[in-house]
């Protein structure tokens, strides 16, 4: 397990690594990395897990020219080459699924398996239906209930974190903020892009998922050549975070 | 000193509080009568023009899907008053530049009405309250940039004669810039931008704009300015800082008795009151900075959110930011607080809120105009240099205060939940 920081262009990201073997990039969501999640070394026990936080999430720094998915894809992209990594397996969830969902369209050449968590990203629906629930304008106690199939399990308790953490969680969701305001959680030219890619695709639902609808799901994978998806039971928008080792387990197989 | 009547062109007649989670942002429209939202907006700006007969300037602002402030598009009002009135100075306070998408369209607007007005303008800038954010779709991080890099664009495209030029910014582009009609006013109407953090007070101190600050009482308004003063002494514009860059808003009600004024004030308090905000739409994220969201978490909250939990008008009038009871008590209140922060040149008088009807209003702004802005006028010259402090404590002293009139009974406090107004109205 080692932690660094390394320099893409100009931007400092930070970058958790865990286990041997082939690389797999995991790519957080909006609630940004946390090492403590039991899904990594579940993941680690077979693989090379890579995991960077995102510019403006955990200690990554966040230029004043970044603002877009995009510019996420391209720094990883950079990621891959400065880590000698020529071909890539690639996991992301719900934003870090849209970050992904770039990178293949970028460089479909360089990703072998591909694995999106309730991935965001496209827009799929009517004009005056919005296809992600818009999390800015609900009461804020009613978020966790479409992230979680069981809220009252991860309470949130500011008490319980030091000013650090905190300092971490409140930039993680300035930082979403910026990614995903508008277009909201989407690209509208991804979809058209997606063509391009090539690679086997497992999609993974939290069957209570709040945010990304089963239905949101399948036409995102139909936008695949090669993909089929997996529900979790008793997990909302967060599979890897609610039931970790159902989750590895899918992803260990599907890797495999 | 120049004093301003300001009205927020509210739309009171609302259901229960309790019956909605937000009067800003979602509160549906449903709930607004349109007769009777055109016999307010005629009463508005009547009252305007009664301020201007009785030798005020006016300002007006903008706010959006809100009752409490029913002038979505400033610029269209501000036109109608180009035209109602001939000699009142007219400030839009202002243009919320980080939310809108085409300066050039701003620059445009103020000076066509520069032009109606013959010269009468000054334009004021605003990052805007957070509940603004959800109605323009705006993204909540990076505001301020992109507030600044709208007004550099802005009084580039006023003070440009010479044929199209181009802006290449961070945030804006436009490849020919060229606006007809320039502006009236050379080189271009005076420019005003709020806010009610030191931080942002340096940076229009930097500018040399003038500084307004809403309803920051004592030692807060003392800090703004002290912050103001000193990014203007950076900018290399001298030491001394006219006292005409500095602006005060508060709350503001003369009544010919302590009951009056104690009657009208209150009704005025319905602007801090009134302002039930979803907390959703009071802090978006990005719009509070990193620090100041960790503050709130540890339980940290803003003064006037804390006010509105127990308003009264005795403790509205002690925390400084409202004026309020006879013409003397008033003239007592106001010269303690112009003291205590050091001086400003333009008190903003928000002198209609809610439910205060039109004959109040009115007695209001005539009772201010005729009994108080005389004298303050006289003391308090606009070529006076700020930053001499009295040696005052900040609170009025026992004849300035108003208390409760036996005649009224007790207070009946609402009790319905408050949320923070601007959480942390940092700019």
């Amino acid at each position: 397990m080692k932690r660094d920081v390394i320099r893409l262009g100009e931007t400092e990201i930070e970058v958790h690594e865990e286990g041997s073997g082939q690389p797999v990039l995991f790519l957080h969501g909006a609630g940004g990395f946390n090492p403590k999640e039991p899904h990594v070394p579940l993941i680690a026990k077979h693989r090379r897990i890579i995991c960077p936080s995102h510019p403006g999430f955990g200690k990554s720094a966040l230029p004043d020219w970044v603002d877009n998915v995009d510019d996420i894809a391209h720094m990883y992209l950079d990621l891959m080459d400065q880590y000698g990594i020529a071909k890539a397996d690639i996991i992301g969830c719900s934003m870090g699924g849209w970050i992904t969902a770039e990178m293949l369209t970028k460089a479909p050449e360089r990703f072998g398996k591909v694995i999106l968590v309730s991935p965001v990203g496209v827009k799929l629906g009517p004009v005056d239906k919005l296809d992600i629930p818009d999390i800015y304008t609900m009461s804020p106690p009613d978020v966790p209930k479409l992230l979680y199939h069981d809220p009252s399990l991860f309470p949130f308790d500011p008490s319980k974190l030091s000013d650090e953490e905190l300092s971490v969680f409140v930039r993680n969701r300035e930082s979403t903020a910026l990614f995903v305001w508008e277009p909201y959680m989407h690209n509208p030219k991804l979809p058209h892009r997606l063509y391009r890619v090539t690679a086997p695709t497992l999609f993974i639902r939290g069957e209570s998922d709040g945010l990304v609808s089963a239905h949101y799901v399948e036409g995102y994978a139909k936008l695949f050549k090669s993909s089929r998806i997996e529900t979790v039971a008793k997990a909302g928008h967060v599979p890897h975070v609610e039931q970790p080792a159902a989750f590895a387990k899918l992803v260990n197989d599907f890797l495999a | 000193m120049q004093a301003w009547h300001f009205s927020e062109t509210a739309y009171p007649y609302l259901p229960p509080a309790d019956s909605y989670p937000s009067i800003r942002v979602s509160l549906p429209n449903k709930h607004y009568d349109p007769e009777k939202g055109a016999d307010l907006y005629d009463r508005y700006l009547k009252e305007w023009q009664i301020a201007e007969e009785e030798g005020l300037n006016i300002m007006l602002n903008e706010h959006h899907q809100t009752a409490t402030c029913v002038d979505p598009a400033a610029p269209l009002m501000l036109a109608a008053l180009a035209r109602l009135t001939s000699k009142a100075r007219l400030l839009i306070l202002g243009n919320p530049g980080a939310n809108r998408r085409q300066p050039v369209r701003i620059a445009e607007e103020m000076a066509m009405i520069d032009v109606l007005s013959r010269g009468r303008v000054e334009v004021g800038f605003v990052r805007g309250v957070p509940y603004e954010i959800s109605p323009a779709n705006s993204n909540p991080v990076r505001m301020n940039e992109r507030l600044w890099e709208a007004i550099d664009l802005i009084v580039r495209a006023w003070t440009n004669h010479d044929g199209p030029v181009s802006h290449e910014g961070r945030f804006f582009h436009h490849r020919n810039i060229n606006i007809w009609p320039r502006v009236y006013q050379t080189p271009h109407p005076p420019i005003w931008v709020s806010t009610t953090s030191a931080g942002g007070a340096r940076q229009v101190g930097e500018k040399g704009y003038i500084q307004a600050t809403f309803l920051t009482g004592f030692e807060a308004t003392r800090k703004i300015y002290d912050s103001y003063r000193a990014g203007w002494r950076a900018s290399g514009f001298g030491n001394d800082v006219p006292i005409d860059r500095l602006a005060y808003a508060a709350i503001v009600y003369v009544g010919k008795t302590e009951e009056e004024a104690y009657r009208g004030a209150e009704k005025l308090l319905w602007y801090i009151t009134a302002n039930k905000v979803a907390p959703q739409f009071a802090n978006p994220p990005g719009y509070v900075p990193v620090a100041g969201n960790v503050a709130m978490m540890r339980g940290a909250s803003h003064p006037l959110s804390e006010f509105a939990k127990g308003a009264s008008v005795e403790a509205a009038i002690k925390a400084g930011f409202l004026f309020a009871g006879t013409a003397d008590q008033v003239y007592e209140q106001f010269k303690r607080h112009y003291g205590y922060v050091g001086g400003y040149g333009h008190l903003l008088l928000m002198g209609q809120a809610g439910f205060l009807e039109h004959e109040d209003t009115v007695a209001g702004i005539r009772n201010f105009a005729r009994d108080v802005y005389p004298r303050i006028q006289a003391e308090f010259p606009d070529t006076t240099i700020s930053g001499t402090y009295a040696d005052v404590p900040p609170a009025p002293p026992e004849h300035a205060l108003l208390s409760r009139p036996a005649s009224m009974g007790a207070q009946v406090m609402d009790a319905r939940p408050m949320t923070p107004l601007g959480a942390a109205r940092g700019a």
